[in-house]
């Protein structure tokens, strides 16, 4: 094993650590991506849905007769005839005992259950027709009575959306560690706050979009899918369909945007596929954005009772709290929609060394847009509510919000460590990431400013947000449960005969850089320049089979499955140098593409050379040799259940007392991802996801009213984050590897949108502190921030 | 009206320059631009993002002008000269725009990206030396969900400076 004594830092002409640009990025600036909607296939045919009108409604029956007459319309088609082709399906996993939810189908049966339901499907030969005939459907429907509000769904008084399940509870978690009500007692202060995550969704500027293209004449299936996950795609359409998985092919090019939105199992896509099924032509669906706005998932919608006890010394002694959270109407396949609330129960209060936690949350149906996972899943509430806490805690007992930081957080020699909900941490930085950060933003400096500026009248506040993330999920987040959701990956790496090498991986890239993150990888592990390197994601029957992208798993698992394959290679690549050069491999290596003698790094052979020899002229290599020049290594953490990251946030803002508008001044950020592959990549992973958080802290917000209508499903009614209104926000980072692989690197997605709500959150209380109000509620709209000040 | 009326709306003929290639088509009158653009030429490197004038990832150049592809139909672009982002990268004026988005990694998906550099061609022709804030705002009708914009502002920030130098020396 020649590499056995370098680490990858050590080889020479390492991409590890380098912020390299995307080689895919160059193409995405000219215009050259291929997003669904740009894929064309012979004899398209494209779909349109009516969509219920009402939150909860029977279908007593359709008219057809115009729509069908219409021009252009090749079917006009019912949820009970799909139901024929395309079995329903159920959101729920094993590991979430009681857990329950009802069937659903691609298209509604007899029931629409949101504002926004397929109930009817319109096949024409292009998107304008299909809609035009849509607008003729007359849908008999009866308005059914509607539970839209989350803290009165379990009232007996509410109706039960699915009669048969008993009630509108989907699951409940309870948790007591420790003896809460003792450290409640003795308590120098317990502070206690009822917190409000409004409900947002992920706004990918790519819509929803899947091309569907059933080939009868070898009965196979090819789907071109904006999505995240392609072989759970595979298995889900196989195995709901009816069909052989080797016969459906699940090809994810060009992503925009995917944030979570994209990994979940949508009736409209899995219509699209049924209807090419059914009609043996290919099928189109793009949502347009006013679908997009009450079909795709929606997050969060939590409202969080919690009270903490903090002795007069600052230390956090005990957590309580109490999540309640609204999911639509069936849990969501095949990852459920129990999983963010039960993040929310395993990750609060977990900075601190607190070992006294009682927590219950409760999972409500209702009638609105199906909720699940979406970027930072549980983090968020998690975040705010332990730091809302903590700060409350701080003020009661006049201690400044960074010491009482420093004095709870789990020390960084304290490790591996449990915190008090169960979760396992292998290695954390709170300490470090702590004083990093204050000394980044000049803390003190900042608290000077905020006072001198106070006695001019100006609000301005600063708030911290400690966070943990979860990272590189093993099979305890899913497969467990009896989800066919991978949590292995593989990657497959080829010499080609002129030296270049050929990867194929089952991570995919929505643009978090994932293809160029293996490149790096590969290209370091072979020894050969990046350009050589050709990374394939993204398409079933090419990449070896893996989860695809969510959880930030791609560079942390993907990353480590790229770097054993890579370290394979190579030992292959040098044993057939070896033979031809009559060297001991282990005196060999592979620099720049060239087999050098490792010593003195004296170019033996080009790569080139060697695969001419291996490809074409093997005859010359003796008959013992036979040159495995493609190799397959897989990886999945097996020693921890996640790798916990950790790190922190602070926001500094001025808030116009008179308007309620907030103005964001800066944001930082201190994380700790383990090894940092690309730093570029890392720190724009982080911005992006801070601004995201900000956009759930301030502006987004999916608003209904009592009858479970989406009052602002448009893109001017939906407020995201704008350029105008985002600060300049500095990253930095604290490098604790993790010991589960080789590489050390954890996952970055998500670490931005965990901390980001909190920070800003708490900073507007800091500023109104002097104010005696505070807000307790996301998106904090100015309206928020002027009822908190009593103005209206 | 009925389906058959609406569907069977005549065709107009449009004449139009793309990209510097003069243009005749057949169009139905509710045709946007982008989807013209998109469907019947094939420059699908602008995207359609909300189809109601917000978003900005259809804006493209009509007689040199930054416009929304979705609000505007493709019988008013008759007599335009349209420059899409495919035009763009052909003549080679914004690639200097184009690589500082590619180093400084300021896109992520890249659904966004085509309209944005539209805005940003603008901005630069018309505030050569545009402040950070200046740049913020100039964009801010361009949506982007993976950056948060900071790379983006970068990236044009660089190019102004590096325009402004070779103007210098030139």
């Amino acid at each position: 094993m020649t590499d056995s004594a370098l680490s990858f830092l050590d080889r020479p002409n390492s991409y590890i650590g380098r912020s390299v640009p995307r080689p895919n990025a160059r193409r995405l600036v000219q215009g050259r991506g291929i997003y669904v909607d740009d894929v064309m296939v012979p004899r398209l045919l494209h779909v349109a849905f009516l969509r219920s009108p009402y939150a909860h409604a029977r279908i007593l029956g359709f008219d057809l007769t115009d729509a069908k007459a219409a021009a252009g319309v090749m079917a006009v088609v019912t949820g009970a005839e799909l139901a024929t082709i395309c079995t329903p399906w159920v959101g729920v996993l094993g590991h979430f005992k009681g857990l329950k939810s009802a069937p659903q189908h691609a298209i509604a049966v007899d029931r629409a259950c949101w504002v926004g339901e397929a109930i009817c499907a319109v096949v024409a030969t292009t998107r304008a027709e299909a809609e035009d005939a849509v607008a003729l459907i007359e849908a008999r429907l009866e308005s059914l009575p509607v539970t839209a509000i989350s803290e009165t769904a379990l009232d007996a008084a509410t109706p039960v959306i699915h009669p048969f399940l008993g009630d509108n509870l989907a699951f409940e978690r309870v948790l007591d560690v420790g003896d809460v009500d003792s450290a409640f007692r003795e308590a120098a202060a317990v502070v206690e706050e009822t917190f409000h995550i409004g409900r947002h969704t992920g706004v990918t500027l790519e819509p929803r979009s899947i091309l569907a293209d059933w080939n009868d004449s070898e009965g196979k299936m090819t789907i071109h899918h904006s999505f995240q996950a392609p072989h759970m795609m595979q298995d889900i359409v196989s195995r709901h369909l009816g069909l052989a998985e080797s016969d459906v092919r699940v090809i994810c090019k060009d992503v925009g945007g995917s944030f979570g939105i994209k990994v979940h199992i949508y009736p409209d896509e899995m219509a699209t596929v049924a209807l090419s099924r059914m009609l043996k032509r290919p099928v189109k669906f793009v949502a347009d954005r006013l679908e997009s706005f009450v079909t795709d998932i929606h997050a969060r919608d939590h409202r969080v009772h919690a009270k903490m006890a903090v002795t007069s010394d600052g230390t956090i002694t005990a957590i309580e709290m109490d999540d309640l959270t609204g999911i639509g109407p069936y849990s969501v396949y095949p990852r459920t929609s129990a999983v963010e609330a039960n993040q929310v129960v395993n990750l609060t209060g977990g900075p601190y060394r607190h070992q006294n936690y009682r927590a219950r949350a409760r999972v409500v149906f209702q009638n609105k847009t199906p909720m699940c996972q979406y970027r930072a899943v549980g983090h968020p509430i998690a975040v705010m509510v332990t730091e809302g806490l903590v700060d409350l805690a701080a003020a009661a007992i006049k201690m400044d919000p960074a010491e009482i930081r420093r004095r709870n957080v789990i020390r960084d020699d304290a490790h591996p460590s449990v915190a008090a909900s169960g979760i396992r941490f292998e290695k954390l930085s709170h300490q470090q990431s702590l004083e990093k950060l204050l000394s980044m933003m000049d803390y003190h400096g900042l608290r000077r400013e905020q006072a001198e500026l106070r006695e001019k009248g100006i609000y301005r506040g600063i708030g911290l947000a400690t966070f943990i993330e979860i990272t590189n999920p093993s099979a305890a987040f899913y497969g467990v449960g009896g989800a066919r959701i991978s949590a292995q990956d593989g990657c497959t790496l080829r010499l080609n005969p002129q030296g270049g090498v050929v990867a194929s991986i089952g991570v995919t890239e929505q643009g978090q850089g994932t293809e160029s993150i293996i490149a790096q990888v590969v290209a370091t592990a072979v020894g050969v320049p990046m350009a050589d390197v050709r990374v394939i994601t993204g398409d079933t029957d090419t990449t070896p089979y893996g989860g695809g992208t969510w959880a930030c798993r791609a560079a942390g698992i993907g990353g480590e499955a790229a770097w054993q394959s890579g370290k394979a290679l190579r030992e292959n690549i040098l044993e057939v140098a070896g033979t031809i050069l009559q060297a001991e491999p282990s005196l060999l290596d592979i620099r720049k593409g060239q087999i050098v003698d490792s010593a003195t790094g004296l170019e033996r052979m080009t790569l080139a050379e060697l695969g001419r020899i291996a490809y074409f002229r093997p005859d010359t290599l003796p008959a013992d040799m036979k040159p495995e020049l493609v190799v397959t290594r897989h990886y999945v953490p097996k020693d921890y259940p996640f790798a916990f990251t950790n790190g922190i946030q602070a926001s500094y803002l001025e808030v116009d007392t008179q308007t309620g508008f907030v103005t964001l001044l800066k944001h930082w950020c201190v994380e700790d991802c383990g090894t940092v592959l690309n730093p570029q990549l890392v720190d724009e992973q982080v911005r992006g996801g801070i601004v995201q958080g900000i956009g759930a802290a301030l502006f987004e917000e999916c608003r209904y009213d009592a009858e479970g209508q989406m009052l602002n499903g448009n893109m001017a009614d939906y407020l995201v984050p704008m350029a105008a209104e985002m600060p300049d926000i500095d990253v930095a980072h604290v490098v604790t590897p993790t010991a589960s692989s080789e590489l050390g690197a954890k996952g970055a997605g998500e670490a931005g949108t965990a901390g980001a709500p909190a920070a800003v959150i708490n900073a507007i209380n800091d500023a109104l502190a002097p104010l005696k109000t505070r807000v307790n509620r996301q998106p904090a709209t100015p309206q928020v921030i002027l009822q908190a000040l009593g103005y209206i | 009206m009925s389906a058959t009326a609406r569907i069977s709306s005549p065709l107009h003929t449009i004449a139009l320059n793309v990209n510097g290639t003069a243009v005749t088509s057949h169009v139905k009158a509710r045709v946007h631009l982008i989807d013209y653009l998109r469907e019947d030429l094939q420059l699908n490197g602008s995207h359609v993002g909300c189809e109601h004038g917000v978003c900005g990832a259809c804006t493209v150049r009509v007689d040199g002008v930054a416009v929304r592809g979705c609000l505007m139909l493709a019988v008013q672009a008759d007599g335009c000269h349209v420059e899409t982002i495919e035009g763009l990268t052909e003549g080679g004026t914004i690639s200097d725009l184009q690589e500082a988005f590619v180093s400084r990694n300021s896109l992520q998906c890249g659904f966004c990206t085509a309209g944005m550099l539209v805005t940003c061609t603008e901005l630069l022709e018309t505030n050569p030396q545009p402040s950070r804030e200046e740049i913020r705002a100039a964009i801010s009708g361009n949506y982007c969900r993976c950056t948060g914009y900071q790379a983006i502002v970068d990236a044009v920030d660089r190019v102004a400076r590096e325009r402004k130098a070779k103007r210098g020396v030139s």
